[in-house]
């Protein structure tokens, strides 16, 4: 394929770009004054009915990405003129929302870019979906309590900083790393307590992947009723959450090590804790990962929800319920800005430890 | 054919490994597998003795039970004229198995280190041994590389340098060179022989490859299954000095065709 | 192997239960004592084990106290009844399976649409892989009480969280799944010449069988999870999750004992249900028991 000729899928976002961008031309954009006169948004209608010239001569993937900026630029801009949207303004946010998807269409159609395409795909479908976020929530006048638009988001973070800041200290330094380090940490001691009696293997695996699937987060309030309000009831809770699938993975870690390799070891005479940190612990590294980033997501959520059962005035998850409750939608949204931030940088930390500790493994190789 | 004794007297007055009327049954869901049956078998110092038949026939049991990886249910076995656990616990193996099992989180050098810092050897000595044998099986250069970035023939030859790396005296070898293909397979044999030739080990072999255990063998031991025991045991006359093509010689094949003679005596062939 | 895991299992199970009641002794005491004290009356250890095991509203409950409290609130109580706990469970259990089975459809249809899209993919993909680290179930509260203010009650909010839950498992399991068929068999459809449908019904479909049960089990238990926090923020007045708050701000905490061994029995039932539909699946299509 040359990248020109347009697939079947391409040929109709084509033409659907076409269209609604004549009818954005034709018809009216705002709700008050008609026909009212937004330079970006006309700009944009002409260039995407100017695109219906790629059925005579192709155009490069490059206009469509310029035609995808024009709408990302000429839409959130127009809403500053126009209070309410009218047909022709949401034909036309249509049109951009297409051009989008043509753009990413012809972009991994034609397999260029390499990494940096493999980067720019999915930046670009959510800056698409913030768009797209934000002029439907002020098109529409959506009521903030429902949906506040992401400008509103980002505005009420930038100015509640310190508070935010406190919220992640008290939930994430405090209960979450703790009880995530208490957590991992026993349920790896205890996995290696276990390790020499299968006995309790057979009886604590069943029971250990049963838990796992429980709601633990249920014991919040009983975490908060033995430990008080503070951090050490939420690390408690973690604790518990995290316990399991750390030891239940471990667990089936250290029986992952091949046959062959621990009759190596029979044979140089190697005793169990040689066996044991030569052999066996490396063995198992990639399931011990697998249970360390599970847990990251895990202890998060447990923080957050234990909180909702009682707290000091300060947390991500007592904001999130107070504002809640006073209506402030924007600041809940901002927490979970934050807790969304919190989460995968914590997530992506234990993968990149994980990549420079288990680099051998088949899954990291290539 | 020097194991068959009906006087009950040694041939070789200190055979390495000696074993005696060896039983091992095992339990399987589907009710009892002889495994071996009735072996009786000596393995003099510096020999090479391959094991050779058809799958099923015991070969790599037996190799097990020399170096204690399994238990006999009767006979007896001793090597270094110990029990094999104790002459494991005196690190007396060097095992090789089928595939290379080198560990992928360690480079080349470092797998070949492993038994060396199990054992308790210091840096220096870890270090020179390791040099040592790499160069021994001509994998000078590759001591940073991980396995996993090495060919089948190469990972193989660094998993033989890993059990050449401390002085253990039987070197057991398992199939080691079953899944490679022909062509590396003649060079790493050519190898192999000149390895035994410069650091004079006793050599325990098993192949399912007739030129192969007669190019290398000082003795060949045939084994037929179901339940598995030895059918003959042929001393090689071949000299000790062999080139590939020797493999050509009227008297290697005379050889050969002995060892598929035994082989086709022992009904190995009717129900595989 | 079943026969050879009957026992440590029980023996696990029978110790959690000495702890339990050890630790029922332990942790009661210091109250008991004070109450000692208070009637200055003489006690011994044996009047000291009954009485921390009867109190009425213990620092931990003995087992049998919550199993009493289970059975007099499901066998005893009218289904109807707002203080029956089948009651509860029901209101509860509905939003986790309408939502599961939302979600799960959800899954499948994004997952069939990642898998044959190649755009779909890069741009999504990366999203629902990114959405997994997030603490999604912060939102819960929200989406409860906006939906509220908008005029849904009941059922379909606590379901939406589920749904949004039990949605990324399916995604990530049936992604892979449907990529689960190896090169040469996709090679073999190709010299048949079979269309795009056909590859699908006949080859990745089946094979993602076991994808499929092994992320519905994750979905059904978070789902679960999902309907009982969302019962949480709007002080509900129904459900294990409203049991749960109620029991924590009177301090009763038989009551939210009971509310949580009920919803892990509950947990455990769904999950072992499509265990069960799992290996009857998989022998109809003749896999191996």
């Amino acid at each position: 394929m040359n990248g020109r000729s347009l697939s079947k899928l391409q040929s109709a976002l084509a033409v659907a770009v076409g269209v609604l961008g004549l009818l954005g031309l034709v018809l009216p954009r705002s709700a008050e004054t008609g026909l009212s006169d937004t330079p970006f948004l006309t700009t944009f209608a002409v260039l995407a009915v100017f695109s219906l010239r790629r059925f005579r001569y192709p155009l490069p993937v490059f206009f469509d990405g310029c035609l995808t900026l024009a709408a990302g630029i000429a839409l959130p801009m127009s809403l500053v003129v126009i209070d309410k949207g009218a047909v022709g303004f949401w034909s036309l946010t249509a049109a951009g929302w297409l051009s989008a998807w043509l753009f990413v269409e012809r972009l991994t159609a034609s397999g260029r870019g390499g990494r940096w395409a493999s980067l720019a795909v999915p930046v670009l479908f959510g800056v698409t979906l913030l768009v797209l976020w934000e002029v439907v929530t002020r098109g529409l006048n959506v009521p903030q309590v429902l949906l506040p638009p992401p400008s509103a988001i980002g505005a009420r973070f930038a100015a509640s900083l310190p508070i935010l800041w406190a919220d992640f200290q008290q939930t994430f330094l405090k209960s979450v790393l703790i009880g995530y380090a208490l957590g991992c940490g026993s349920a790896f001691l205890v996995a290696i307590l276990i390790d020499r009696s299968p006995f309790l293997q057979r009886g604590l695996l069943p029971v250990g992947n049963l838990i796992s699937a429980l709601p633990i987060i249920g014991i919040a309030p009983i975490m908060v009723m033995w430990f008080g309000f503070d951090w050490p009831s939420k690390a408690a809770v973690v604790v518990v959450m995290t316990f399991f699938p750390m030891l239940v993975n471990t667990v089936a870690g250290l029986a992952e090590a091949g046959r062959m390799e621990r009759d190596l070891m029979r044979t140089y005479a190697a005793g169990y804790w040689q066996t044991l940190v030569k052999l066996r612990l490396p063995a198992a590294a990639p399931f011990i990962f697998n249970a360390l980033k599970i847990n990251s997501t895990l202890a998060l959520i447990g923080a957050i929800v234990a909180e909702f059962f009682g707290t000091p005035i300060v947390g991500m998850g007592f904001r999130i319920s107070t504002e809640v409750g006073r209506m402030n939608v924007d600041m809940v949204w901002a927490e979970i800005a934050v807790a969304a931030m919190a989460g995968s940088a914590f997530f992506g930390a234990v993968a990149l430890i994980e990549r420079a500790v288990t680099f051998w493994h088949p899954s990291n190789r290539a | 054919m020097d194991i068959v004794m009906p006087n009950g007297l040694d041939p070789d007055p200190t055979p390495v490994i000696r074993a005696r009327n060896l039983d091992l049954t095992f339990q399987t869901g589907d009710g009892p597998v002889r495994a071996l049956s009735d072996v009786t078998l000596d393995i003099g110092k510096g020999d090479f003795v391959s094991f050779i038949g058809p799958s099923g026939c015991g070969k790599t049991t037996l190799l097990r039970v020399i170096a204690d990886l399994e238990q006999p249910t009767g006979g007896s076995i001793t090597v270094n004229g110990v029990s094999p656990e104790q002459a494991r616990l005196k690190r007396a193996y060097g095992y090789v198995f089928q595939a290379a099992g080198l560990y992928p989180w360690r480079t080349i050098a470092r797998n070949v280190a492993l038994p060396l810092e199990i054992m308790g050897y210091s840096k220096a000595e870890q270090r020179d041994r390791v040099a040592r044998t790499l160069d021994l099986v001509n994998l000078t250069g590759f001591e940073n590389k991980f396995p996993w970035q090495l060919s089948g023939g190469m990972q193989q030859r660094a998993s033989i340098a890993r059990a050449l790396a401390f002085d253990a005296d039987i070197l057991l070898m398992d199939e080691p060179f079953g899944a490679l293909d022909e062509i590396v397979r003649d060079h790493l044999n050519e190898q192999l022989l000149q390895l035994w030739a410069r650091t004079t080990k006793t050599i325990a072999f098993v192949t399912h490859s007739i030129p192969e255990a007669v190019y290398l063998s000082t003795k060949i031991v045939v084994m037929s299954p179901r339940p598995g025991r030895v059918t003959d045991v042929i001393d090689s006359t071949l000299p000790r000095e062999r080139p590939l093509d020797i493999r050509e010689t009227p008297e290697f094949l005379e050889i050969a065709h002995r060892v598929r003679e035994g082989l086709r005596a022992g009904h190995s062939y009717e129900d595989v | 192997m079943a026969g050879g895991r009957t026992l440590p299992i029980l023996v696990v199970v029978a110790s959690i239960m000495a702890v339990w009641y050890v630790a029922t002794v332990w942790l009661n005491t210091p109250w008991q004592l004070g109450v000692y004290e208070r009637e200055g009356r003489a006690w011994t250890a044996s009047d000291l084990v009954v009485d921390t095991m009867a109190q009425e509203r213990p620092v931990l409950p003995a087992p049998h106290q919550v199993a009493i409290e289970i059975w007099q609130t499901t066998v005893e109580k009218k289904i109807t009844s707002k203080r029956s706990l089948v009651f509860h469970a029901w209101i509860t259990l509905s939003a986790t399976l309408l939502g599961f089975l939302i979600g799960t459809a959800l899954g499948i249809a994004l997952a069939v649409a990642i898998v044959h899209n190649r755009a779909t993919d890069r741009s999504v993909m990366p999203w629902v892989i990114a959405s997994q680290t997030i603490p999604i179930l912060a939102i819960a509260p929200m989406i409860i009480v906006v939906l509220n203010a908008v005029g849904l009650s009941g059922l379909l909010p606590k379901a939406l969280i589920s749904t949004y839950l039990s949605f990324f498992p399916v995604v990530v399991g049936m992604v892979k799944g449907l990529r689960a068929p190896e090169a040469i068999q996709l090679d073999l459809m190709r010299t048949y010449s079979a269309s795009t449908a056909q590859v699908f019904w006949k080859l990745r479909w089946p094979n993602s069988m076991p994808y499929l049960f092994a992320s519905m089990k994750v979905a059904v238990a978070i789902s679960l999870v999902g309907a009982i926090v969302g019962e949480l923020p709007t002080g509900a007045v129904a459900g294990l999750g409203a049991r749960l708050l109620a029991g924590s701000y009177y301090g009763q905490t038989i009551q939210i004992w009971s509310a949580l061994i009920t919803a892990a029995a509950l947990a455990a039932v769904l999950v072992s249900l499509v265990g069960l539909a799992n290996t009857y699946v998989l022998r109809r299509m003749g896999a191996r028991p």
